[in-house]
């Protein structure tokens, strides 16, 4: 890997960013609007294997981690990936790089599809240079760590959707897949449904089982061949690694989800629920998708209210599935969820045992590189965002201060449903959510229709039908100028802009690959 | 020499505030430090504010030091303000104001909706900013029992410097103040920034009303806006003079009943069921009706509670209660369901203010829905049901078109 150090180029995008046009040493595409870029060429794979070097007994046991990462190969600058199903209980992503520094290692590129507080050990591999740089995402000590300009590497930034994209186009080659699997059996099949560290479903390790060159999969709960269902394909597997621990249970899933108790975030939660219902959007067949989060939560409750008053149920719900949406499913509120990530213990069960809540992967939902995904046909979705402007553009990944933050995770993707709401706070303690221009552009504007605030509602102007739609409603919509107007004098005007420097220290990723921001050093 | 003071809050759990502290010198000029949730983005705004403050207060030679946790200026100012009283007392002769938002200059109004009245303490900002937009009738910027007697002073600039600052939306703007003589000094720092309605804590007599009227009157000179008072009776003597405090000034356009201290008062424990209670509530809803103002019920406690909530605004409605307080914003909405009238009280409340209408314009003495005829009282009733539907918007304005 090169580029270290070196003068970094930069070119302005379609959406007036200037972006790097090359990172970490290889070429990359400004971004070129919504569906601008074109893909060409095939997808990439992995070499071809042979039954004939594998057990025939499927036993792929190999005693340990460092042992398992020393027989697929593991060298000097390759690509080592993991998944965050686990959230901030994982315990296999710090071991993987310790075994790694104990076989001598240097430079790999960690690509997990998110990474968490949990994962703060890993500055020491990254100031050791056993890891060159990280492309997933970055919060917590590593946010700041990379903020702070100390990665030898450039970040890079990607949605769910955009690392599965990243990785079937061989933008993102993979060269080992380290997967943590809650029960696996010494063939490599393996799922996320049972055992102690039971997440439900394993849908962002599948890129890596599909494309990686070599693949081992960590378990704390090995059972005899075969372990059902296979959600990763043991065919797929090198080797196969029992371990006393892998996730710390009570980080990985919440016994009980909370509600919002904050009185402004349940008022948001209710406008967006009422916004959805006087749009229209709400009405019997249709679908919705909604995070884990207090005000997401909190909106999905509302909206099963007005649902049962109305009569209506949905076709499908997308999660993170939590016991909301569990619930509404088991009162015949919605056919089916279609599940990314399982937030509670009453998700991971109901996977377990309902057929009607699946089991879904980024390539089915997210990835723009297909031949269409479920997130375009998601009547409506609410989101968060750490800033939106007048414009209507969206940041998810930095602070207003500048620092790394948030993850991208599916928030890119899901723009392309029919309805996209952010539901945020105008303001957070001083700081305005509601500004003149976002600090680092994650969403661009033509995809983002609607931001529900406590202080009201801003309608996109290029969704004159949704207007139309609320008009007479009583809802409060207002021009997303009033509001921030409101937010500055509230807070004293505008924040001084964030004290950043020259070096780049890492690449948003749109959903196609492009680069359609960057952020740089904070001083 | 003055000594060092503080005031705010500081520590890891506090936001939307802050800790001032100001040292007096007696040279050497302002020394401003501040450490900030906030630095990057508000520290050099803090730091200008601070120095703004200091010239406006007349405070020449001092050492600040700031702890912020993203408190909004209005905060700031009205803890830098509250140290340099502290530390310099008298020395300090001009209030150091924000400026006042068009919204804060709106007229109180005589006649409206009491239904529920929203809490807030008055020496805590982070409730305050947003309570605006949920909906409450009325909002109380509270100096009494929500803040600690050192606090006192403090509070009464917070609530000063909101009254000017923050958007109340369409709410009514009271303040709660402390007992008297306390209360004077409440009133001299607030009554100036358009607070449409005061509550009187532990009222007992009609004296602590025409005080308190006196005073407002005072403050505001002859001829300036009508502050509207809201005795609230606490003890088994308020209660037995509850018709006297009622009709005491022209300004009472309510009357609330505070449970905790009448209980205490009489000697016994509040209840879920109120028992205890029931007849002083009957007596304030009483004397407020014979003086023709609003009876108020007590808050429900229990914010956890909403079917305790519910239940306990359906039997205030019964007792003839027109409005509840509050303590958190998830209270308002049920407080308003549960008073507003039913869809049958609604119809049948139509149909009898239009028979009365038809008959008064055929010049008839008497109201007769169908074969029934209609008592005064009950018309006066039917008047009021359809006022309380059309304002809580249960009703559309053109319903008699719609007849």
């Amino acid at each position: 890997m090169s580029g270290r150090g070196s003068a970094q180029r930069l070119e302005r995008n379609a959406a007036g960013r200037q972006v790097p046009v090359r990172v970490n040493g290889e070429p990359a595409i400004p971004f070129a609007g919504v569906g601008k870029h074109k893909p060409s060429g095939r997808r990439a794979a992995p070499p071809l294997a042979t039954a004939a070097d594998h057990p025939a007994d499927g036993n792929k046991l190999v005693p340990t981690l460092k042992a398992a990462l020393k027989k697929v190969g593991l060298k000097n600058g390759m690509t080592v990936t993991t998944h965050h199903h686990f959230r901030n209980g994982d315990l296999v992503a710090n071991r993987l790089f310790d075994a790694a520094a104990e076989l001598g290692v240097k430079n790999l590129r960690w690509a997990p599809s998110a990474s968490f507080p949990c994962h703060a050990p890993i500055i020491r591999h990254l100031d050791a240079g056993v890891v060159h740089h990280i492309e997933g995402s970055m919060n917590g000590p590593l946010g700041d760590y990379t903020s702070e300009g100390k990665m030898r590497g450039m970040a890079v930034l990607r949605s769910h959707g955009g690392r599965y994209q990243a990785i079937q186009d061989g933008e993102l080659h993979v060269d080992v897949a380290v997967i943590a699997a809650p029960t696996a059996d010494p063939f490599g099949n393996a799922n996320g449904l049972h055992g102690p560290s039971a997440c439900g479903g394993l849908g962002f390790a599948v890129a890596d089982a599909e494309y990686a060159d070599r693949v081992v999969v960590v378990t704390d709960n090995l059972v005899p061949f075969p372990c059902v269902p296979w959600q990763i394909n043991g065919n797929r597997v090198d080797a196969v690694v029992e371990m006393e621990k892998i996730g710390d249970p009570s980080q990985i899933v919440s016994g009980t989800t909370q509600i919002t108790r904050s009185p402004d975030r349940l008022l948001i939660a209710e406008l967006t629920a009422k916004f959805i219902a006087a749009s229209g959007i709400l009405k019997n067949g249709f679908s919705f998708q909604a995070g884990a989060g207090g005000t997401a939560l909190a909106f999905a409750i509302y909206l099963k209210e007005m649902m049962k008053e109305r009569g209506i149920r949905a076709r499908f719900i997308r999660g993170g599935s939590t016991k909301y949406l569990v619930e509404m499913l088991e009162e015949g509120l919605t056919d089916y969820i279609l599940d990314g990530q399982t937030f509670d213990l009453a998700g991971v069960r109901s996977m377990g045992e309902n057929p009607r809540h699946v089991n879904t992967t980024p390539f089915t939902s997210y990835n723009y590189h297909g031949k269409g995904m479920f997130a375009t046909m998601v009547d409506a979705v609410v989101l968060g965002a750490t800033e939106v402007d007048v414009a209507f553009n969206a940041n998810v990944v930095t602070h207003s201060d500048g620092r790394l933050l948030h993850g991208i995770g599916g928030w890119q993707n899901c723009l392309f449903s029919g309805c996209t709401i952010l539901a945020v706070p105008s303001f957070r303690d001083r700081i305005p959510v509601v500004v003149d221009e976002v600090t680092t552009l994650c969403g661009p504007s033509e995809l983002i229709d609607v931001i529900v605030t406590e202080r009201g509602i801003a309608i996109n102007p290029r969704r004159k039908d949704l207007r139309r739609a609320v008009r007479g409603s009583g809802l409060p919509v207002r021009p997303i100028e009033e509001i921030r107007e409101e937010v500055d004098r509230l807070v004293g005007g505008s924040p001084a802009k964030a004290r950043t420097g020259r070096k780049v220290v890492a690449a948003i990723k749109w959903v196609d690959g492009t680069v359609i921001d960057c952020v740089r050093q904070v001083l | 020499m003055p000594q060092s003071a503080e005031a705010g809050r500081r520590g890891p759990d506090v936001r939307s505030d802050c800790w001032v502290r100001v040292t007096p010198k007696r040279s050497g000029g302002r020394k401003i430090s501040v450490k900030s949730k906030v630095e990057s983005m508000y520290g050099e705004a803090i730091r200008a504010q601070a120095e703004e403050g200091l010239e406006v207060l007349g405070v020449a030679h001092a050492t600040v030091d700031v702890e912020d946790a993203g408190a909004l200026p209005f905060v700031l100012m009205a803890r830098l303000e509250t140290a340099a009283r502290r530390a310099y007392g008298l020395e300090v002769a001009e209030p150091w104001l924000p400026e006042a938002i068009p919204a804060s200059r709106r007229p109180g109004e005589k006649e409206r909706f009491r239904r529920s009245r929203l809490y807030l303490p008055g020496n805590e900002p982070k409730f305050a900013l947003n309570a605006g937009l949920h909906g409450a009738d009325g909002i109380i910027l509270d100096l009494e029992d929500s803040v600690a007697p050192a606090e006192k002073d403090a509070a009464r600039i917070l609530v000063r410097n909101a009254l000017r600052t923050l958007d109340f939306g369409a709410a009514e703007r009271m303040v709660r103040i402390n007992q008297l003589p306390l209360g004077f000094d409440d009133l001299d720092a607030v009554i100036p920034e358009n607070v449409h309605l005061v509550l009187i804590p532990k009222c007992e007599s009609p004296q602590h009303v025409e005080d308190v009227d006196a005073k407002i009157r005072r403050i505001k000179g002859e001829g300036g806006r009508r502050v509207y008072l809201m005795p609230i009776i606490e003890s088994a003597l308020g209660v037995l003079c509850a018709f006297e405090i009622a009709t005491a000034s022209v300004n009472v356009v309510a009357l609330t009943i505070g449970l905790e201290d009448y209980t205490a008062d009489i000697g016994t424990q509040r209840t879920e069921e109120g028992l205890e209670s029931r007849w002083a509530r009957s007596m304030v809803v009483n004397a407020a009706r014979a003086a023709g103002i609003a009876p108020i019920d007590s808050v429900y406690s229990d914010v956890a509670n909403e079917d305790g909530l519910r239940r306990s605004v359906v039997e205030a409605k019964q007792l003839g209660f027109e409005g509840k307080g509050c303590i958190h914003p998830g209270q308002i909405r049920v407080i308003h369901e549960a008073f507003a009238p039913s869809e049958e009280e609604i119809d049948k409340a139509t149909r009898i203010v239009t028979a009365f209408e038809d008959a008064d314009a055929k010049g008839l003495a008497v109201v007769a829905l169908g074969s029934k005829m209609i008592d005064p009282p009950v018309v006066r009733r039917a008047h009021r049901t359809v006022d309380h539907a059309l304002r809580a918007g249960l009703l559309a304005k053109d319903w008699r078109e719609a007849q």
